[in-house]
């Protein structure tokens, strides 16, 4: 079920991709691509949540060894990384916003802040996950026999990672 | 085979395997992968700066890109030790979303929207 999950997800963020792809260039007026982003911010952003990545993977070979006390550490690392990426993300939006960039100026606004906002939104409830599985964990209900749980919560955390990795390309390293 | 079957068969060292026996990586290849993966957006970002031609700086940039996107969909995700079926649902999700694409772009071309 996971794994239909993540195909439909495919096809939702590839479709929300192929708008910004297919829309890219024609606004009419400012401010374009190459006038707010910032790459070097949004490069330490991508290192953020490749090395939550590695957190996740690392929780879930605790966990699957037995070591419930090394899953929480990666669980919680995992999971701070994940709330730095959207702190950031949230800086990134303030800022584009003071340069005059909303979703109603002109189609790279509206591509633009559809496509990462939802990615956003998707990076929130990874963390709300990774939270909830780290209170569960404390309680005692996470233990190696029930280590599917962070398979999954890892798979879905994984995801998010690699359409980032798409996004990052594609939309910020990709101008026009 | 369901992932919850697939589950039960553990190997040896606390690793999970698919049903042919292909053990996970351990938290050492995790740290290599996790490093490669840092090495290559550092080259993407060298990339976007260097003074190359802009279809030579794409083709760079898409490649380096597809090789981060498969390690962390094989090794992270382990789709290169499941089984094959969860490697064709991704597929199958990422095939639909190409042609999702090439559907609008035909259809921006035409002037369709």
């Amino acid at each position: 079920m996971m794994w239909l999950f993540l195909a439909s997800e495919c096809l939702f963020f590839g479709g929300l991709i192929a708008g910004y792809l297919l829309y890219r260039g024609r606004s009419v007026t400012g401010p374009y691509p190459k006038d707010v982003y910032d790459i070097p911010f949004t490069s330490v952003s991508s290192f953020i949540l490749i090395i939550s990545s590695v957190c996740m993977v690392l929780a879930l070979a605790a966990i699957q060894r037995g070591d419930e006390r090394g899953m929480r550490v990666w669980l919680f690392a995992t999971a701070a990384l994940g709330i730095t990426f959207l702190s950031g993300q949230a800086y990134e939006f303030t800022e584009f916003y003071r340069e005059g960039l909303t979703m109603k100026t002109n189609l790279f606004g509206t591509t633009f802040f559809l496509l990462t906002g939802f990615h956003g939104a998707h990076v929130t409830v990874g963390v709300l996950i990774l939270m909830s599985l780290f209170v569960m964990s404390l309680r005692g209900r996470i233990t190696q026999e029930k280590s599917l749980n962070v398979e999954l919560a890892g798979l879905y955390w994984h995801f998010v990672d690699v359409v980032w990795i798409v996004i990052f390309t594609l939309v910020y390293l990709i101008q026009q | 085979m369901t992932l919850a079957e697939y589950r039960r068969t553990e190997d040896h060292a606390g690793h999970e395997t698919d049903a042919g026996g292909r053990p996970h990586p351990g938290p050492a290849e995790y740290l290599r992968i996790g490093l490669a993966l840092a090495v290559i957006t550092s080259i993407e970002v060298g990339i976007y700066y260097l003074d190359i031609s802009e279809r030579l700086l794409i083709a760079c940039l898409l490649v380096l890109s597809a090789i981060k996107f498969s390690l962390v969909v094989a090794w992270f995700m382990h789709l290169r030790f499941d089984n094959r079926l969860f490697t064709v649902m991704m597929v199958g999700g990422l095939t639909l979303a190409f042609v999702l694409f090439m559907v609008v772009l035909a259809a921006l071309h035409a002037g369709l929207t």
